[in-house]
């Protein structure tokens, strides 16, 4: 086996390095961490925590990238038609073509389960009837059984439901099982930092009269649990989700878009925040003439209309990768390439609207006492910008990526419609919905693969959009209780 | 204020200068027609000559800037720099990779777009703004409750799957209008119903929520206390009040756009087969057309710009702090 | 006057929130008659604004009041309906808000928000209203009335503004009009001009107005009667005489104690430890007695009821219980010894520690198509002064005169134009960094909003310790540790609070903050911007007293900006008066408080509200000056004054008079004062 590192996963895990510096350095500082105290005491935010944290591990899994090392016996070893190397092949291990992720390990390989095209959800036959030799040299039409779906029973038509019943059964109480592991690890958590007895933590906890929202993402997490844990069972014998056109098991493909709807979502921010912070806090606190050139800059980027500018430069972009092959060494590798280009144009054309907001945060800011007394101490304008402005201007930063994250992920489907998204080997939603889309006008109607792709994204968007909420809530000194407030109730 | 208004459209020219700059090093320096050709005409197994052919054709194999080879001002104007990039400054937008003329296309596609994309415009917004008022007056209630979440809701689902559903919906199991399709005339009315209701319905959660956090900070400043205290009603601040303060903020997101209605909606247009600015842009993507791409992002930018001193002109109109100064 | 105009009962208002319940009123009941001024007074968070908002029935979002009544002639306005409330509203009852500034519609014309009053309440439309709306504002006194109801609220001054609030409310035909805190966003002269107006039309009116105030000159000045609140209790009740020649409550005492007010040469402020208990607290006893010097036992466990002082006020407290026998009279600490004053500071020889010569500050107004400077607001317009080492140097204006901008000029914050600056006796130039870096360890600023001079983002210690790293002074950790230590303990804070962020300090320790900040590099010159404005009276006197402290011990001279003549008195040795830019009157402080020369510095000090008018009969001043301070972008020509000065003559629309001595020791820049000497050459 050999480990692959994508320039994604790279580029990923920097990313989660970042975050994990930031929250450390954020734990630090009792203000921040109140408006984070903010945040997570909101049950709602919460909840969407805990549906965010299942495509954040999806993600992560499916970024542990390696290659299989292929048996000997299957190489063709292209050192075996010289003689005098003979003796180094042995010593050579060759690696398949295919890359394949931790996820892919862990939801079953792919490839086996790959059918021949549309089977619908917990079928056990294709959808659509195919002529099938019977053998005696006639040939009929009829729905051939599928090679993996259902392949363990004999007469699907009577077991299958007492099969999927008792299965699910088994996975909604091993969900239960690890609803309860994790109630008392949040329980004991509570308990040794409160030093209060496991008793009364759990009773808290219970009643939700935790500072943290905890009976919430319990909650939220149990209804998760018990939905995929029972799913995770069943798709080791069905496709829980039905299969695609040329045969691929959609419950694999949706957890398998997840890790593309979160890089979109968040490696734009690697090329945002440089220079969205960089520009707009330059232009606002140093002003002159370096305002004028900023404000040049960003009002010609964003006078362009954005879907267009990104279609013209990805165009480019593929034209650029087509030509020049050689690079990568696996088709994986090009898709990555491709995703990752697309990525840092959206995030090369999108600095513009936190730049612009950081500008005037720095103009307002620039004129506040304190930044003037550290004036009057003769503190460097970059030390100025570093210890006073941004810090005071960071909320604005963490409000436009979370606010930004769900556009993302929502604008992908729309790029990846217009033809300028990700590569087509790349498993997104956006690819889902378009290739479901071509189905759509066939009769009986192919549901399942637009019905995935819909739950799937609208759970990510909207508990991105709940959370974003809720930290703009904490966060945005302005806003208090602008979107919600929460009334007590009154005494009767 | 004329001299402001002015300022702001001499503004207009440097920046359509660096769109113009920026288009034109993205298109023949950061990629070559040389590039170009060969996307067009399959990357391997291609003979020089077709690939010289294919530029010929298109103008693209003058030189960039000087051409050496010309005489008196050719020398200049006989680039592909002036060929497709100063020219685009007099409207000429010339061929397309195709053959086509592009000012012609630009002439009819334009007017099935705006019969698509001027009622979405006006009636979401006419909509947008009456809920958000209608929030704004009953406020942290659960009839305000309700309607916000539902517009998280909303706005979380891709504008695909509206178009996909009330396709589905709307033109299959209850075939009350057409699939897609389109017919000059009063016929249109017919293919366009679908599309401006999901075109409303996709962009109304987010716009009811910032309207209405626009109003709800309205009704927060001192002025509403005052008109409160004069003994006026609830609507009557509402609406003698807190909508025209609110409108200020929301003409700076709105009037904007209203120049780049021409260039149609890129998804509905093409899902519901309109023949509009918004599908030609989309088929010359997807057949790498780049010259009608480059067309329309200038057009696109030179219409956000207008839209920008509309915004300007607007704020004079309705903000007295403005038109004083 | 059987029943009064304004009957309030055991009225009590809380206000829920999503984390709790506040409770800013509980059982206030209180009386006002036809025709008399009953004035709420109290520190900021005491329910005095909550009260008037409940009297309207418009308590913000989440309130309500949970018990007592509202009568307004015989009627409770409890009991009726939501729209029957709306005709009292601007009709029976009309109120004008403490911010002129965003209290108007910035986007209707002053005519339209008049005649909504008028249309609602008084059935008039068109061609009437538009007359009615014309006599209302000849009838607060804004000029040219026609033209003034075509035009927006941004395109009027401050004070024009508040004269259109009270136009507005008295559109309605008020009974009642409730004023609260009408002035306090205005200049003094300025706010003696609203004060009169408001006393003259509720005379003529016999209105009953209920007066909203943090300021005791204010009260002295309007009040029939006063009521004091505190933490949403009114905690004493009384006739302006019975409350002038002895307030009764402890809390009211102190706030007499605490006023700066012709206190020169008496020892330290009186303050109140503490500040006030948040509201949602659940008091057993009286809520005053944490601060309150005379707490015994009985303070903490029962509530007091209304006890009859002995001068006749009705107030809540035990020590006026018939059957306590206590001396209440003793405020227990012995008035420190007096303090000894410099008499004639400008006489002083050697070289002064700052000396300003000519000092311009020219902001270029840009217009036109390609921007370019057509005119400049001089802000500063060549001003001279001079301040010796461990001196006071109050710089005295309103708003707009030119003060602030000086005092940044002096560090280098805003450039100047023209002009020196001789830091003992060397000149600081703008164009040499080392020069002013050097200078910067001299020279400090301690600024006005304590709110706004605090990074919430960073440690007390961080903020402390800022200049010292920046300066390169004490490279080493622990040895900063310790300085900054020792300067939080003598600005009188705790040394374990360094490490804790401004956002858990009082406005009151926050401008302790700012204060040991400035003293980390030990500086020899503070440049004092309005340090107290923002702050209670009793939290002003803790500052004051403290910089009167660092004063002597350290040796600090002081420029202290201020608009708030009694802060003045107490502090300054020297005095220099700013109006639009230049220094129209500069000399000792005794000098210029006893003997004011100019017009303006005479007008200013009239226009001051002082106490001790409390203890007169009422009587309504003729106001001292007239108009507003103009534009300093469209500077008068000739004397800046002579538009607004009383004696104003042909020579002085065209001649500008120089700033000379005259006999009294200070220097003047009148044409009608005699001087005895010659001008500066500047």
């Amino acid at each position: 086996m050999m480990p692959v590192l994508l320039i994604s996963d790279v580029l990923l895990f920097v990313l989660i390095a970042l975050t994990v510096t930031g929250l450390v350095f954020a734990a630090r500082r009792e203000p921040i961490r109140r408006a984070w105290r903010n945040v997570l005491s909101d049950p709602i935010a919460m909840a969407a925590l805990a549906v965010l944290m299942v495509f954040v591990t999806g993600a992560i899994l499916d970024s542990l990238h390696f290659r299989r090392a292929l048996p000997p016996a299957a190489v063709v070893a292209p050192a075996a038609t010289t003689a005098p190397a003979s003796t180094m092949t042995s010593a050579k291990t060759y690696y398949s073509v295919e890359v394949e992720s931790l996820l892919d390990v862990a939801l079953g390989d792919p490839r086996a389960r790959r059918e021949k095209s549309y089977s619908a959800p917990f079928a056990h036959t294709l959808f659509e009837r195919q002529s099938v030799d019977l053998g005696d040299g006639r040939r009929a039409r009829q729905y051939p059984r599928l090679k993996y779906g259902a392949a363990q029973l004999k007469d699907p038509e009577h077991d299958k439901a007492s099969d999927i019943a008792s299965r699910a059964a088994w996975g909604v109480t091993a969900a239960l099982g690890c609803v309860c592991v994790m109630g008392l690890l949040i329980g004991g958590g509570i308990a040794r930092r409160h030093r209060i007895p496991l008793r009364v933590a759990l009773h808290r906890l219970c009643e939700g009269e935790t500072v943290l929202a905890w009976r919430a993402f319990l909650a939220s997490s149990t209804i998760l649990l018990v939905v995929l844990v029972p799913l995770l069972f069943l798709s080791m014998h069905y496709h829980v989700f039905g299969t695609d056109r040329v045969g691929n098991d959609l419950f694999h493909y949706a957890f398998k878009a997840m890790r593309t709807a979160l890089l979109i979502g968040t490696l734009t921010s690697l090329v945002t925040l440089p220079l969205g912070i960089g520009f707009g806090i330059a232009a606002g606190y140093i002003g002159g003439w370096v305002d004028d050139a900023v404000q040049y800059i960003y009002t010609v980027i964003s006078s362009i209309p954005y879907v267009l500018l990104i279609a013209a430069s990805v165009l480019l972009m593929q034209v650029v990768i087509q030509s020049h092959d050689a690079w990568f060494d696996t088709a994986a590798a090009r898709a990555d390439a491709r995703l990752v280009s697309l990525c840092l144009i959206i995030g090369a054309i999108s600095w513009t609207s936190l730049c612009r907001l950081m500008r005037a945060e720095a103009l307002k800011l620039r004129e506040l006492d304190y930044v003037q007394a550290a004036r009057a101490f003769g503190v460097t304008p970059l030390s100025i910008m570093r210890r006073h402005i941004l810090p005071n201007a960071f909320h604005i930063v963490l409000i436009t990526l979370v606010l930004d994250f769900s556009g993302l992920v929502l604008a992908e489907a729309v790029l990846s419609y217009v033809g300028v998204g990700v590569d087509a080997a790349t498993i997104s939603y956006g690819s889902m919905i378009n290739s479901a889309r071509a189905e759509l006008a066939r009769d009986p109607m192919v549901w399942w693969q637009i019905a995935t792709a819909f739950v799937f994204m609208v759970s990510l968007v909207l508990a991105a959009n709940l959370f974003a909420d809720a930290v703009r809530e904490a966060f945005d000194p302005r806003g208090q209780g602008a979107t919600r407030r929460r009334l007590r109730r009154r005494p009767a | 204020m004329i001299a402001y208004l002015l300022r702001r459209l001499l503004w207009a020219i440097p920046i359509l200068l660096g769109v113009n700059l920026l288009l034109f090093a993205l298109f023949f320096i950061v990629n070559t027609p040389e590039d170009m050709a060969r996307a067009h005409l399959g990357v391997k197994r291609v003979s020089a000559e077709s690939i010289a052919r294919w530029k010929s054709e298109r103008g693209y194999d003058k030189p960039l800037f000087i051409n050496t080879a010309a005489q008196g001002s050719k020398r200049l104007t006989d680039t592909i720099f002036f060929d497709k990039s100063v020219r685009m400054f007099a409207l000429d937008f010339g061929q397309s990779d195709e053959g086509r003329n592009i000012n012609h296309e630009l002439g009819t596609r334009m007017w099935p777009s705006l019969a698509l994309a001027v009622p979405s415009f006006l009636l979401g917004l006419a909509i947008a703004i009456s809920v958000a008022l209608l929030l704004a007056l009953a406020r942290y209630t659960a009839f305000d409750a309700l309607t916000t979440v539902a517009c998280v809701v909303m706005m979380s689902i891709s504008g695909l799957f509206y178009i996909i559903a009330g396709q589905f919906i709307f033109s299959k199991l209850l075939a009350w209008v057409p699939i897609s399709g389109y017919q000059p005339g009063l016929d249109a009315v017919r293919f366009l119903i679908l599309p401006v209701v999901i075109g409303v319905m996709a962009g109304i959660g987010s716009s009811v929520r910032w309207y209405r956090a626009i109003f709800l900070e309205e009704m927060g400043k001192d002025y509403v206390r005052t008109a409160r205290a004069k003994g006026l009603s609830e609507l009557r601040v509402l609406f003698g009040h807190v909508l025209k303060n609110g409108m200020i903020p929301i003409l700076t997101g709105v009037v904007v756009v209203i120049p780049t209605l021409f260039l149609g909606s890129l998804i509905s247009e093409s899902f519901f087969g309109i023949p509009g600015l918004g599908s030609f842009t989309i088929d010359a993507i997807q057949s790498q057309d780049f010259a009608i791409v480059r067309a329309m992002v200038f057009i696109g930018a030179l219409l956000y710009i207008v839209g920008l001193i509309l915004t300007d002109i607007s704020y004079t109109l309705v903000d007295p702090r403005v038109r004083l100064q | 006057m059987s029943t009064p105009l304004l009957r309030v009962e055991a009225l009590s208002v809380s206000i829920d929130t999503a984390e709790r319940e506040i409770r800013p009123l509980d059982e206030v009941s209180f009386e006002l008659n036809e025709g008399e001024t009953f004035v709420l007074l109290g520190e900021s968070g005491c329910g005095k604004s909550m009260t008037a908002l409940s009297l309207m029935r418009l308590l913000p979002e989440g309130g309500h009041i949970t018990r007592g009544s509202i009568e307004l002639q015989g009627h409770d306005l409890c009991a009726v309906t939501e729209a029957e409330m709306r005709a009292v509203r601007g009709g029976a009852i009309a109120m004008i808000f403490q911010e002129p500034g965003t209290s108007l519609n910035p986007v209707l014309t002053i005519g339209t928000q008049l005649n909504e009053v008028l249309s609602l309440h008084r059935q008039l439309e068109g061609r009437a209203a538009f007359a009615e709306a014309e006599r209302l504002l000849n009838a607060v006194g804004i000029p040219d009335a026609a033209r003034r109801l075509g035009e927006y609220p941004m395109q009027l001054s401050g004070g024009m503004k508040q004269r259109v609030m009270i136009a507005m409310a008295l559109a309605g035909d008020p009974r009642l009009l409730i004023a609260d805190e009408p002035t306090t966003a205005l200049d003094v002269t300025i706010q003696a001009q609203v004060l009169t107006l408001l006393a003259e039309l509720q005379r003529s009116r016999q209105m009953g107005m209920l007066l909203i105030t943090h300021d005791l000159g204010v009260v002295a000045q309007v009040a029939d009667r006063v009521g004091v609140m505190y933490a949403g209790h009114l905690v004493e009740i009384a006739s302006r005489e019975q409350f002038f020649a002895a307030a009764a409550h402890p809390y009211s005492r102190k706030l007499f104690e605490a006023l700066p007010e012709g206190r020169r040469d008496a020892g330290p402020l009186a303050t109140i430890p503490g500040s006030v208990p948040p509201l949602d607290k659940v008091f057993t006893g009286c809520r005053f007695a944490d601060r309150c010097p005379h707490k015994y036992e009985r303070c903490d466990i029962e509530p007091p009821a209304w006890h009859i002082a002995p001068e006749g006020q009705q107030v809540r407290c035990h020590l006026y219980d018939p059957a306590e026998k206590v001396d209440r009279t003793s405020t227990q600490e012995a008035k420190p010894e007096i303090r000894s004053s410099n008499e004639e500071p400008l006489a002083q020889t050697e070289t002064p520690l700052l000396e300003v010569r000519n000092l311009r500050v020219h902001f270029p107004i840009k217009r036109g198509l390609l921007q370019r400077t057509v005119g400049c607001v001089k802000a500063v317009d060549g001003i001279d002064f001079s301040l010796h080492a461990g001196k006071t140097l109050a710089l005295v204006g309103e708003s707009g005169c030119g003060k602030t901008t000086t005092g940044k000029a002096l560090l280098n914050l805003i450039p100047a134009n023209d002009g020196d600056i001789l830091f003992r006796g060397t000149r600081l130039d703008p164009n040499r960094p080392q020069n002013w870096q050097a200078a910067r360890k001299q020279l400090q600023m301690v600024f006005q909003d304590p709110f706004g001079s605090l990074n919430p983002r960073m440690r007390v210690a961080e903020i402390i310790e800022e200049g010292l790293i920046a300066l390169g002074l004490e490279p080493e950790r622990s040895a900063r540790r310790t300085r900054v230590e020792q300067i939080v303990q003598q600005v009188g804070l705790r040394a374990d609070m360094l490490d804790r962020y401004p956002h858990e300090f009082s406005g009151g320790q926050r401008q302790r903050i700012a204060i040991a900040r400035a003293l980390a590099v030990s500086p020899r010159l503070i440049v004092c911007d309005e340090p107290t404005s923002a702050l209670d009276v009793s939290v002003q006197a803790q500052v004051l007293n403290l910089m009167r402290d660092l004063q002597q011990q350290l040796g600090l001279a002081y420029l202290f900006i201020t608009h708030n003549i009694s802060v003045v008195e107490y502090l300054a040795d020297d005095i220099a008066v700013m109006y639009l830019g230049r220094i129209v009157e500069y000399g000792p402080a005794r000098a210029v408080l006893n003997t004011p020369q100019h017009p303006y510095t005479q007008a200013l000090l009239a226009a001051a509200p002082r106490i001790a008018a409390g203890t007169q009969s009422k009587i309504i001043s003729a106001t001292a000056v007239q108009g507003d301070l103009p534009s300093a972008a469209k500077q008068p020509s000739g004397c800046h004054f002579h538009a607004r000065c009383p004696r104003a003559e042909a020579r002085c629309h065209v001649e500008s008079p120089e700033l000379a001595p005259c006999k009294e020791g200070q220097w003047v820049s009148c044409h009608f004062v005699q001087h005895v000497g010659e001008p500066k050459p500047s």
